[in-house]
């Protein structure tokens, strides 16, 4: 029984899906139009293997979609392949057991030397193991500004952090909102990590995000990147939006001047019809240091005891990394592709800048890999409540955040 | 304190108006009045909304008529609204709340009916006992237990795997959430059940108990006929309280399985572009409509079910 | 569950005296098992082991050899989004109990003084508490959307100043969480009062009509009291509803803008299952149990303690 279970496990993997025709559950978190268009393709791919991709679309962000997704795996009914940011969020499932090991996989396919960068495949690999497929580079590092609304307030589209700083009086004066920001939490704190690197430089977000330093974290360089985020927040005050493709949709629509958002942003702008250079510009850490952080989305697949299911579920792992998929479904998603060796011809000037850095190598970790989901959600709280509550003071807010910091793990 | 007496049959006792237009009766029916405004206005609001295109949304005000009725967000919301690629709407949801809600239903008001059979019949050592933590129950935070759960569905899961030879999942399947809906609802219905038993003659019990008659044939033979008020009132309890539950869907389920109201929560903030206002109406009336209906439907007897239920909160 | 289950009928007449214990009333014992699992197993089993784990650093996973002592306890008590959480709590929970014992009362009052339609009106207080949190969340948050909602247009009649927007004011959001919530609920109590007036016997009208007694005085010093039993039920109903707000919150403002409307039970779900940090979450729904058994307590002991049983 073993024996045969093996053999066609064997059979499926090699047969590479002509034999096996599995439904594999996928969750994910993609729900706005740019995102579903873009796993549209993963499906698409999926189907065309003769496998069946079952979405598992979970509404809302990834704060709303991980427990379920988490809580699933624990209680015992988990899904075939689910999306997580890499880095320290599944740590702890692996750690149990629970997760299937594709290091056959990676491999096959040769993995360790086309994944660019690198860090995403450690972020993926536990005690030499590789547990996940990094399917795409987010970087946070960006502002997206709306050329209407400077055309509309008769000033230059800024090419700096503070050169926008300075156009922010202009543009009130004009009726508009400076800068769009959503109020969910996740927004709050990634805006602020943005600041944070642009004004305060990357060494100082390494020392702290990384080595944890919380002497760092309430020294004066910080303190200077809390005043610069309590100028933004003042900035943002009359921008109720909730949904961060909302304020996306304020630039769009030339009602603010930019927002502070990822590259995922763009997909947003392409849905619209809008040209970068032409309807809005991009400016990859906001115009001070250019950099790419490093985060971004990869797929886990939960142990199933099924040997043909996990055949499919290698078959997913595969393609997800193939080139053309990577093409495909970064271009939707206006995201970087994890593999360096492929031409993107078809990118848009925002995402050829991004390549242009990510070549040069000029890169940062993202949050979601040097910091634990506790430490993470404890900034988020923080965070939020310092983007909305303006008289939450800098200092106040500075304090509070050192103390998280010397509590990391 | 559950089975207060909800008679609203029973005639005003206040002192009878004398004129109709006296000071006292416009001061009574204008408040009376203001405050029907304050209840209807969501219920007119939710109306007009679904039933106006976005343009007039943008440029209209929330309380106007719509000048051009569509039911287009109806029709959206019921069959098309997205969540992810998954574009069937709140159908998918309502469908999955009737699979939960029927055998929830069902198994949550035998269990109970029986339990409070025998706590007031068959009366055992210790029964009481179990029955005053159940009722304590009712009042600890599902928060407090609902890990624990997570756990205890997987390792039943687990079991009747091993037991059965297949593969059984109870969680994410609808059949965990049957069995949680069933244990917390399991305080409420017992007690009803309890002192609806108890308040029956007892010569009646003892006359079947001496023709020889055991626990379930005086059960089915007699008090359940005898009980059918009970039932229905415990039916209507348990059809709006499983209907409307939004936690235990949440925890207890997935995107396949999700109710109804998790699904709409969903739409209303998944948002692609714009936010369709009109279509997120909809989708929360269609939601309401289920418990509306039984509400108008049943008139008297949901007030008691209520009243019987809202220490469940 | 076949009606005749003869093997295990237990007429008294057949029971022999030693297994009497155990095996007297056999099948009423067997029929209660789920009733007992679920009292023993679930309701004391679980809240147990959550106290229990409460005390461990359990992260993703329960890890019950962690243990961190009060360590949990002291962080949840020095994180701000907790203290915010149970001021709104405490601001929610005073406010609902106030305004809908007064406002179900009011309008239990006004139906019973014998007016024309008492039916209509009663079914339109009423209807809102068939609906779900869910959606009572989201219809309110169009009614008080800023744009287009009350505040849009009132100032498009004229009034451009007009500020009333709740749900983005975090000073007031939770207000805005208590309008939606009293709309839902207070007819319901609405109607307990109602049964408990129709409770008071006539001749207490007819005394105090013939001792000139105004109608409202009759009311506030007289009928009021009379109906403490009732009050003390509907002020229970209401207690106990409290605690567990969370799909209001979720579906109206996500506990935006910023925490200013976080509740308890978000963050317990939110730690539990969203930061991974189990520990914190079981904390944080021991200080909730603890809450409850505070206003339990001397209630049970007010209403059942003096009787013996209830």
């Amino acid at each position: 029984m073993n024996l045969y279970k093996a053999t066609t496990a064997a059979i499926a993997f090699c047969a590479a899906g002509a034999v096996s025709a599995a439904d594999l559950e996928v969750t994910h978190w993609w729900t706005s139009g740019g995102e579903a268009a873009a796993v549209a393709e993963f499906a698409k791919a999926f189907d065309a293997t003769g496998n069946n991709w079952v979405d598992g679309a979970i509404a809302g962000s990834g704060g709303t979609a991980r427990p379920i997704i988490v809580s699933r795996i624990i209680g015992g009914d988990p899904m075939h392949a689910t999306q997580l940011n890499h880095g320290r969020q599944a740590e702890e499932l692996i750690e149990a057991g629970l997760m299937l090991d594709l290091t056959d996989v990676a491999t096959a396919e040769g993995w360790a030397d086309t994944v660019n960068p690198t860090s995403l495949l450690d972020s993926c690999t536990v005690d030499g193991k590789i547990y996940c497929a990094p399917v795409n580079i987010h970087s946070w590092q960006w502002i997206w500004l709306s050329h209407q609304a400077y055309a509309d307030a008769g000033v230059d589209v800024p090419s700096n952090w503070d050169e926008f700083v300075a156009s922010a009086p202009a543009l009130e004066a004009a009726g508009k909102i400076p800068l769009a920001m959503g109020q969910q939490a996740w927004q709050s704190s990634g805006a602020f990590g943005v600041i944070n690197v642009a004004v305060g430089g990357p060494d100082l977000w390494n020392k702290i995000n990384v080595n944890k330093d919380a002497d760092a974290a309430a020294g004066p360089e910080m303190a200077k990147v809390f005043e610069a985020a309590a100028a933004a927040r003042a900035m943002a005050a009359n921008s109720k939006v909730q949904d961060w493709n909302q304020a996306t949709n304020l630039v769009i629509t030339g009602q603010a001047g930019g927002q502070v958002m990822g590259d995922w942003a763009q997909g947003e702008f392409q849905v619209a019809g809008q040209v970068a250079g032409q309807d809005y510009t991009c400016l990859p850490g906001l115009g001070v240091n250019e950099i790419i952080s490093t985060g971004g989305d990869a797929f886990y697949f939960p142990k199933q005891d099924d040997p043909e299911i996990e055949a499919a579920q290698k078959e997913l792992a595969k393609l997800l990394l193939s080139p053309e998929v990577q093409v495909n479904f970064n271009l939707k998603k206006g995201s970087l592709p994890v593999r360096g060796d492929i031409d993107l011809t078809a990118a848009n000037d925002c995402m050829k800048k991004g390549l242009e850095i990510l070549a040069s190598g000029n890169i940062l970790q993202s949050g979601d890999q040097v910091l634990s989901a506790d430490t993470s959600t404890q900034i988020e709280d923080l965070m939020v409540e310092f983007w909305n509550d303006p008289s939450y003071s800098a200092a106040d807010a500075q304090a509070k955040y050192a103390e998280i910091i010397a509590d990391a793990d | 304190m559950t089975d207060t007496p909800v008679a609203l049959s029973a005639a005003p006792r206040g002192t009878k108006p004398r004129k109709r237009l006296t000071p006292t009766n416009i001061m009574l029916y204008g408040t009376l009045f203001v405050a029907a405004l304050y209840y209807l206005l969501p219920l007119y609001v939710m109306m007009v909304t679904s039933l106006k295109g976005m343009p007039e949304i943008r440029f209209g005000n929330v309380f106007a008529p719509p000048v051009e009725i569509t039911f287009e967000p109806w029709v959206k919301a019921w069959a098309e609204a997205c969540t992810g690629i998954n574009c069937d709407g709140l159908s998918r949801g309502f469908w999955n709340s009737v699979q939960i809600l029927v055998p929830s239903v069902v198994i949550s008001i035998a269990i109970a009916s029986v339990n409070g059979y025998a706590l007031s019949l068959w009366k055992f050592k210790g029964s009481e006992v179990f029955f005053t933590i159940l009722i304590f129950g009712a009042f600890i935070p599902y928060q407090v237990m609902i890990y624990p759960i997570v756990i205890l569905l997987r390792e039943a899961g687990e079991g009747l795997s091993l037991i059965t030879g297949t593969k059984i999942r109870l969680m994410g399947s609808i059949w965990g959430l049957v069995i949680v809906h069933t244990i917390f609802g399991m305080p409420i219905l017992t007690l009803l059940f309890r002192n609806y038993f108890a308040s029956v003659p007892e010569e009646l019990f003892k006359a079947a108990r001496v023709d020889g008659a055991g626990f379930w044939q005086i059960y089915f033979q007699i008090m359940l006929p005898m009980a059918l008020p009970i039932f229905v009132v415990a039916i209507i309890l348990q059809v709006t309280g499983i209907w409307n539950d939004f936690l235990f869907g949440v925890i207890f389920t997935k995107p396949d399985t999700y109710p109804m109201t998790v699904q709409l929560n969903n739409i209303v903030n998944s948002v692609q572009g714009v936010k369709e206002y009109n279509v997120n109406m909809a989708a929360t009336m269609l939601t309401g409509l289920v418990p509306l209906i039984i509400y108008f439907a049943s008139g008297k007897l949901f007030v008691r079910g209520i009243a019987a239920g809202a220490v469940k909160g | 569950m076949a009606v005749t289950d003869g093997a295990d009928v237990e007429s008294p007449r057949t029971t022999t005296k030693r297994p009497n214990r155990l095996f007297k009333n056999m099948t009423a014992k067997l029929a209660a098992i789920p009733m007992i699992f679920t009292a023993l197993v679930v309701f004391i089993g679980c809240t147990v082991w959550t106290i229990y784990h409460s005390f461990t650093k359990s992260k993703l996973l329960p890890a019950p050899d962690k243990w961190v002592g009060l360590d949990q306890y002291e962080r949840l008590w020095s994180t701000r989004r907790w203290l915010v959480s149970i001021e709104n709590l405490a601001i929610y929970g005073i406010c609902s109990l106030v305004l809908s014992l007064l406002i179900g009362f009011v309008l239990a009052a006004l139906l019973d003084r014998k007016i024309r339609g008492e039916g209509v009106f009663r079914t339109i207080f009423l209807y809102p508490f068939a609906l779900s949190f869910v959606v009572t969340g989201l219809v309110w948050q169009w009614i008080l959307n800023p744009q287009f909602g009350i505040q849009g247009v009132v100032q498009r009649w004229g009034w451009e100043s007009f500020t009333f927007d709740p749900l983005n004011n975090p000073s007031i959001v939770i207000y805005g969480i208590l309008i939606a919530g009293i709309w839902q609920g207070s007819g319901f109590i609405m109607v307990i009062l109602l049964a408990g007036l129709r409770g008071i016997d006539e001749d207490i009208w007819k005394a105090s009509r013939v001792e000139g007694i105004p109608v409202w005085k009759t009311y506030i010093f007289i009928v009021v009291p009379m109906m403490r039993p009732i009050f003390v039920t509907a002020l229970v109903l209401i207690a106990a509803g409290i605690i567990k707000v969370y799909d209001l919150v979720v579906a109206q403002t996500s506990g935006g803008p910023g925490i200013a409307s976080e509740v308890p039970a978000k963050y317990v779900i939110e730690k539990m299952f969203q930061a991974q940090n189990l520990g914190q979450g079981f904390a944080a729904s021991t200080m909730m149990l603890l809450s409850v058994l505070v206003v339990l307590i001397p209630w049970a002991y007010l209403e059942f303690g003096g009787k013996g049983r209830d």
